[in-house]
Parts: C-alpha cells; structure tokens; sequence
C-alpha cells in the first residue's frame, strides 16, 4: 500500500483530499490527512463578523464534516518534517511515513514580527481581523466605540487575501453610516504599497472608491513599531500616524513546522514551482494554497484553482509521466464594498484585473471591477458554495481552471 | 522611452527604470541618484552591489529581506534611501522595479 499524506485541512488541504479519494485508486493508495484543530473556519466570514453580519456559527464548523470517510484524519500537532527518510513526525512521537507528501499548511499572522504590536493594547485598541478570535474581539470593541481615528493597516507584504484590508475599510464606512455616526470616524487606510491594490487598473478604481468615501489613504508606509503609550504607528522614515482603534493586519508567515523542517524560505513559505505546484527541492513534496511561495494571491479561489490542477499532477507523477505546467495564477475574488454592493475581480500572473463580465463574455451577470448589487449577491451565495461544493472538490459550473481572456476589457 | 544620462542614451520605462541592465554603470546611478537629491557613498554602492546580485540571481526582493541581508539593517536602509527606499535604489541600481506582488 501507498502513501499520501497531506498536511493541513484548511481550505487548500481538505479540497485535494477530496480530489484525490476520487481519482486515487483505493486499493493502492491510503490518504492521510493532518491537522491539530477539529474546526474548520470559512475564513472569509472573518471580514463579516466584526460587522455583526456574520454570526460565529455561520462560519464554523467540524472539520470532519467535510473529509471523506475514506480518508484517514489525524488531529494532532506536527514537529516536523523529515523530507529526505519521507517521514512526518509528531509532537507525540508518531512517525508517519510518505510516497508523497502535500503540504497545505496556509499562512498565520505573526503580530510579534512588528515592535510594540502585540503590546498593551493588543485586543484594547489594536486588533487583527484574520483569525477567528481576533474577528471576534473587534466585533465586541466596534459594538461599543464611541468613534475616534480608525486606521486600517497593511504591516507588510505578501498577505492572505490582499483585497480583504480594503474590503474592511469599505464596510466600516458603511457600518458606522448605518449607526449615524460616520461623522464621529475618521478612516485612513495605510499601507506599505504605491497605491491602494497591486495591480495598476484595479487600484485606479479602488482608490476612487476611497475618496468616494472618505477615506483617507496613506501609502509608501512601512511601519517600524506601534507606540502603545501614545497610540501611534510610526514607520522606518519617521513619518507618524495615530489612532484611537488600529485594525492591522499583522506580518503573515508559513507554519513554524515548515522552518523546524528546514523547508522554507524567509517567511516560512515553500519554494514551489509556480506552473507545477511540485517543491522545488523534493520532488515527492506538492504545495498547495497559502503555504508556497508562488506569485499568486493567498486566497481561497487560488486554491481551488491550484487542486484540479494539482489533482492531475499528483496523478502523472504516479504514473511517472511529466507534470503538466499548467497552472496560470488564477484569482477571483469578490470586493466588499460596503452598502449592499461589491466588486469582482478575475486575475492571474499575466493579466491584471480589468473590467468587462464574467463567467459569460459580454452577458455576466456578473461585472468586472465595477460596483454592483449582483456581485455583493455573488458574495453572500458563496459561503453556501464554499461548505457544499468548493470544500467538496465539486467542479463550480462555468468557471474555469484557467483565466478566460474573453469577456475582458483589457485595453 | 530614451532617455539623457550621463550624456548618453538609456532607455527607460515611463517610470524612469533602466530597461537594460547592460546600459548600467556607476556614472549613470549617480546620474539617477541626483534626481532624487542623494550623494552616493560607498555605503549606498554596498547595497547597490546587493540589490544587482540578488536581481541576477532571480531572487526577489522585499524591505525584510534587504534588512536582514548583512549588508544594511532596515533603519540604514531608510537613512539611505529615505521615501521607498526599495524603489528609489532599485531604480538607481539599473534593476526592474520589485512587483511588492500580488
């Protein structure tokens, strides 16, 4: 009997291994699949919870719920991995041996990488909005503040879901209009980039909905500390910027397993072919979704993308044929942008983001980076898509693996 | 687009980057350097020297990683190159502009 084991069963992780218990042959292989929690979150409910739009169980559930019975779940903590003897071992002492290994491992914030952020007033005044409990803390502190300077911050890039800072910014306008007290709240978004997006189009767009807005947006700034005492973020030229309530989002790395492995690069991600989705050192090692360092977003959707095509390769590599390089960096991600209206955008390492329609050239219904009451629909119906089709592995109607160029204005 | 530096023409992109590394020399990065107000030492040719191995090496390059290259910290860094450092001495270094990605 063979072996794969995948470790992780996030987003990235529990979508291959339902990829795979269909397409591996059951008498030959035996799938693993690792993970230390029981839960698994829909991560991009974190955006809504701190809004009250989203309960806590809307976007919470078991993660066994969504492995298939075939595949076996161990819920235990990694120590690391032994890539030349093809061996996890666990912090228990288990020892799982491999033919092939996924690591779907994803990204966590590391809020200690930054001086002073995970000071005092961590979850008293500075919050993050990427875990659960960070979301959740804000939602408790928004429920009762009384206004003052908001500023939402970008510590450094690459981030999981680069969009989601903006998004955020978009619905505290929003928000706090709702409760009549926008006038109370200055916004300023800060960031370490030239602009508001990394993709020259979709900053452009982006950026007029900030001013449509009102919110202020301060560029170019890489932050050197937090300065608790006097509530202010301070960066490496000087410049200062202060707040009564900072929503940051904090310095994201790989899995601490991924450096005790010695498998990463300076920010715990793994040198992965972008094309392949195989290591680039091990050739029985894949990675799939936030945990390689590919130039693609670290987002859901990139994900989905990476496990059909990730799936044939795994297939290919059994079967000693050459992979196939084929995957092209796909994105498509929905932009919140408050009021009952979002944005979308489809991207991948070719092609910028750009307006036209999509899935359908020239029908849509969906619009390309433009602001519309479908696309914010678009967004609701995808927490229903994503527990009973993404996780499944089911193949999403009229959305394709690769970026269709039709539909696409791009001059 | 071509451009006059250091009396000879370089072609550049509509952000003023070299668009072949080969036209570079330490005559036209102090050229570039001057249009941003800055007096090249041998500090500033140190992590000119980095940036250029790192570019030839295919490796990409973000602020963490120059501050923890040995050659600068990140607070140097920023003395030297104030306002985007990483742009300004990419820039001046003949090298593309880093896509800070994604």
């Amino acid at each position: 009997m063979n072996r794969l084991v995948i470790l992780g069963a996030g987003t990235a992780g529990t979508m291959i291994s339902n990829h795979l218990n269909k397409e591996l042959n059951e008498n030959e292989w035996e799938i693993y699949v690792i993970d230390e929690r029981d839960k698994h979150y829909y991560q991009p409910g974190y955006l809504f919870l701190p809004f009250d739009i989203y309960q806590p169980e809307d976007i919470v559930k078991p993660t066994k719920e969504f492995i298939p019975d075939a595949v076996k779940f161990i819920q235990a903590k990694i120590d690391k991995v032994n890539a030349d003897e093809n061996y996890v071992k666990m912090q228990n002492g288990d020892i799982f041996h491999y033919d092939i290994l996924i690591i779907a491992t994803g990204t966590d914030i590391a809020p200690e990488e930054t001086k002073g952020m995970k000071g005092e007033e961590w979850k008293k005044s500075v919050f993050d909005f990427y875990t659960f409990e960070g979301a959740l803390a804000l939602r408790n502190k928004l429920r009762n503040w009384e206004g003052g300077k908001l500023v939402v911050h970008i510590t450094e890039m690459p981030i999981k879901c680069p969009v989601a800072p903006l998004e955020f910014a978009f619905l505290a306008d929003s928000y706090f209009k709702h409760k009549n007290m926008r006038d109370k709240v200055e916004i300023t978004y800060v960031t370490p980039l030239s602009g508001a997006f990394t993709k020259p189009k979709a900053t452009a767009a982006l950026e007029h909905l900030l001013t449509e807005k009102n919110i202020k947006i301060e560029s170019d700034f890489a932050i050197e500390s937090v300065d608790n005492v006097n509530k202010k973020i301070v960066d490496y030229g000087g410049k200062e910027i202060s707040f009564d309530l900072l929503v940051t989002v904090p310095t994201n790395k790989g899995n601490d397993m991924i450096e005790r492995s010695g498998l990463g690069d300076d920010l715990n991600y793994v040198p992965t072919n972008k094309s392949t989705l195989r290591s680039k050192e091990h050739e029985n090692i894949f990675v799939i979704g936030d945990a390689s360092n590919v130039p693609a977003s670290k987002a859901g959707s990139v994900a989905h993308f990476e496990a059909e095509i990730l799936t044939e390769n795994i297939i290919r590599y059994i079967n000693k044929q050459p992979l196939k390089e084929e995957f092209d960096g796909h994105a498509n991600c929905f932009i919140e942008t408050g009021n009952g209206k979002a944005l979308l955008i489809d991207f991948n390492y070719t092609h910028e983001p750009v307006e036209g329609e999509f899935p359908f050239p020239g029908v849509g219904p969906l619009k390309l980076l433009k602001e519309s009451r479908m696309n914010h629909m678009g967004k609701l119906a995808f927490r229903w898509i994503y527990w009973n089709m993404l996780l499944k592995g089911t193949h999403l109607p009229f959305v394709s693996t690769s970026m269709q160029e039709a539909g696409k204005h791009f001059n | 687009m071509n451009k006059v530096i250091a009396g000879r023409a370089i072609e550049v992109n509509e952000e003023g980057y070299l668009k072949n590394f080969s036209q570079w020399s330490t005559e036209v990065a102090h050229e570039i350097a001057k249009e941003h107000n800055l007096n090249l030492t041998p500090k500033h040719m140190k992590v000119i020297d980095y940036l250029q191995e790192q570019h030839k090496s295919e490796s990409p390059l973000t602020i963490r990683k120059v501050g923890k290259s040995g050659v600068v910290d990140i607070k140097e860094f920023y003395e030297l190159f104030p306002n985007g450092p990483l742009k300004t001495s990419t820039k001046i270094a003949g090298i593309p502009k880093p896509a800070s990605c994604i």
